[in-house]
């Protein structure tokens, strides 16, 4: 078609007219493409509530780690010696030739005999004041105070250092008998591990009810917007370009839901701190380290990241059986 | 291209020309002026032997052969229920044939990987009986659509949309929604939305079929101006008034699934034989 001179002229007015207007104006979407929140609903609702939990798991899981951590620092190395049975004085002179043997001892970094007050601490919890006054006082010698000495080795604690103990006990304090620090914490240590493998199942099991919820929400909003996704695809979008908007909505909403829920699940480990830190010392969440923050952090963002895969794999899933 | 339009322009608000526009995408530019980029010299669609089933029923399309050439106009034609929605969306891509070849720009369509499929998609424009606008999309945005597809940047949308907007007459609606609109107005959209990019090849499946008469010769108006920049029409109709509208048309007559007058001869013989 041949056009006048006079409507060449009028059309480039037109089209550089409307260009400009473009470059300064640029017109955003009315609308999303796809309906409004394509993949909301209780989506957010249910992300906020999984991510709660499961950062409240693995903060305990963390937390419980953490413990172990350091009962294990501080009883790794460390023997108790326990003298029981002689008379009070007789006790008494086998604790002293026991820190005699053992001060100079090849690979014992330190030694400490135990106070009668001490002693006295540790029993008051079991046998009450009243028991451990008479006791103290003389005047009733059916309870006799085991000796303790704490012994610290320069290495571990494994069985052979305390058969060398034992050994050089043997002759000085016969009535002494030796036993490894850790020994003790090993039922701790299983149970702490148990509960370790719980937090993992539990998380492992939010994850994948989180999954499903947007796999569900992915296939609900794909049928909610089947009509608009036919006529996108005829205009000639891509599945990838279809599947962009889904992963983009469920982001979206994964980002809203974890970052309520990760707020709720903080003020929980915060306030469930506050009440550890109250049992005394070692006991608290506080136990958590700014790595075991990093990752409790790291949480809600893996969940975005989770729904927007979902999501994507489930639309393209969906739409390879489309026409 | 001799096409012409065998009335005189239609008064009414749809603009003498249609934009020329470019437009640059993350891909390539599209030189919207040049409606065969990347065309072959030959038909652009080629149909030989096509037959559709639908599961194990009777075939609602037989032995379909035909082609179309660039730069022609082509009505499609045939009583309801002669297969002619089912024969357009095989050429939009939206079907593939249970047997039979088609190539559409030199590419076997029915064998087409479905990544390879949106690109072949994009040189075709549909306008839809039912129109298929997004109903919660303004007229601009749904006629940016293809382009917003296509990659084209935000800030190059506006002129050529507003533009093509004009085009069609539809200036004032322009933010509006299609539930707004009325049958003839909201054709009008969907028609400027399957030529926004300016395909080699448009397919329009009964436009004219909800539309008044007035209406119906507007938008016949429309397609015939896109034909003469040089892209192929394919419009599937069984108003004869309108045909007679556009008498270098070809015709492809359907009948039960049959293609009766495949190189259109029957309504369109060669020039050395008409006359007196």
């Amino acid at each position: 078609m041949i056009l006048t001179r006079k409507e060449q002229a009028r059309l480039f007015a037109r089209e550089g007219f409307g260009r400009v207007r473009g470059l300064f104006a640029p017109r955003a979407a009315s609308a999303p493409l796809l309906s409004h929140k394509a993949v909301a609903g209780p989506v957010p609702w249910v992300i906020a509530i999984m991510t709660a939990l499961t950062v409240v798991a693995a903060a305990g899981g963390l937390a419980l780690a953490s413990i172990a951590r350091t009962a294990q620092a501080d009883l790794a190395g460390g023997i108790t010696v326990q003298i029981a049975g002689p008379a009070a004085g007789e006790a008494d002179r086998q604790a002293r030739a026991a820190l005699a043997v053992l001060s100079g001892a090849e690979g014992v970094a330190s030694t400490r005999r135990l106070g009668a007050g001490e002693r006295e601490d540790l029993l008051r919890p079991w046998l009450g004041d009243a028991t451990l006054r008479t006791g103290a006082s003389g005047e009733d010698d059916l309870l006799v105070m085991p000796e303790l000495i704490e012994v610290r080795l320069s290495g571990a604690s494994d069985p052979a250092a305390v058969d060398r103990v034992r050994t050089l006990l043997a002759k000085a304090a016969p009535d002494a008998s030796a036993s490894a620090d850790m020994d003790w914490l090993g039922p701790l240590r299983e149970a702490i591990s148990a509960l370790q493998w719980l937090a993992v199942a539990l998380v492992a099991l939010l994850v994948s009810a989180t999954t499903a919820a947007v796999l569900l929400a992915s296939r609900s909003a794909l049928t909610a917007n089947r009509e608009t996704i036919e006529i996108m695809h005829l205009l000639g979008a891509h599945d990838l370009q279809v599947a962009r908007m889904f992963q983009r909505s469920a982001a979206l909403s994964a980002a809203a839901g974890g970052a309520a829920g990760f707020a709720v699940a903080e003020a929980t480990i915060l306030v469930l701190a506050g009440k550890f830190a109250a049992l005394g010392p070692g006991s608290s969440a506080a136990g958590l380290r700014w790595f075991d923050w990093v990752v409790l952090v790291l949480i809600p963002v893996a969940g975005v990241g989770l729904a927007a895969v979902t999501a994507r794999l489930t639309v393209l899933a969906t739409l390879r059986r489309m026409p | 291209m001799s096409a012409r339009c065998g009335d005189s322009e239609p008064t009414g608000s749809v603009t003498a020309t249609p934009p020329r526009t470019e437009l640059r995408t993350d891909a390539r530019t599209l030189d919207l002026a040049k409606p065969g980029f990347g065309s072959t010299s030959g038909p652009i669609v080629r149909f030989e032997n096509v037959g559709l089933r639908y599961g194990a029923g009777r075939e609602v399309l037989s032995d379909i052969t035909f082609k179309l050439h660039p730069g022609r106009f082509y009505f499609l034609t045939g009583a309801s229920g002669a297969g002619k929605s089912t024969l357009l969306r095989l050429l939009y891509l939206a079907q593939q044939p249970s047997r039979g070849a088609i190539t559409m720009f030199g590419e076997d369509a029915a064998s087409l990987s479905r990544a390879r499929r949106p690109d072949l998609r994009r040189r075709i424009g549909v306008v839809f009986q039912d129109f298929r606008l997004v109903p919660h999309l303004t007229v601009f945005d749904n006629v940016a659509l293809p382009l917003r597809l296509a990659g084209v940047a935000e800030e190059e949308l506006a002129g050529p949309v507003t533009d093509m907007i004009e085009w069609v007459g539809l200036t004032g609606a322009i933010d509006q929604r299609p539930s707004t609109l009325s049958g003839g107005e909201q054709q009008r959209v969907a028609i400027a939305r399957a030529v926004i990019t300016r395909p080699e090849l448009l397919v329009a499946d009964e436009p004219t079929g909800n539309v008044d008469p007035q209406m119906a010769v507007r938008l016949l108006y429309l397609f015939s101006s896109m034909n003469k920049l040089g892209t192929t029409v394919v419009l599937a109709t069984h108003d004869t008034s309108l045909m007679h509208r556009q008498p270098d048309a070809a015709v492809l007559r359907l009948e039960r699934g049959r293609l009766v007058d495949p190189t259109g001869m029957i309504r369109n013989p060669p020039e050395r034989k008409r006359g007196p």
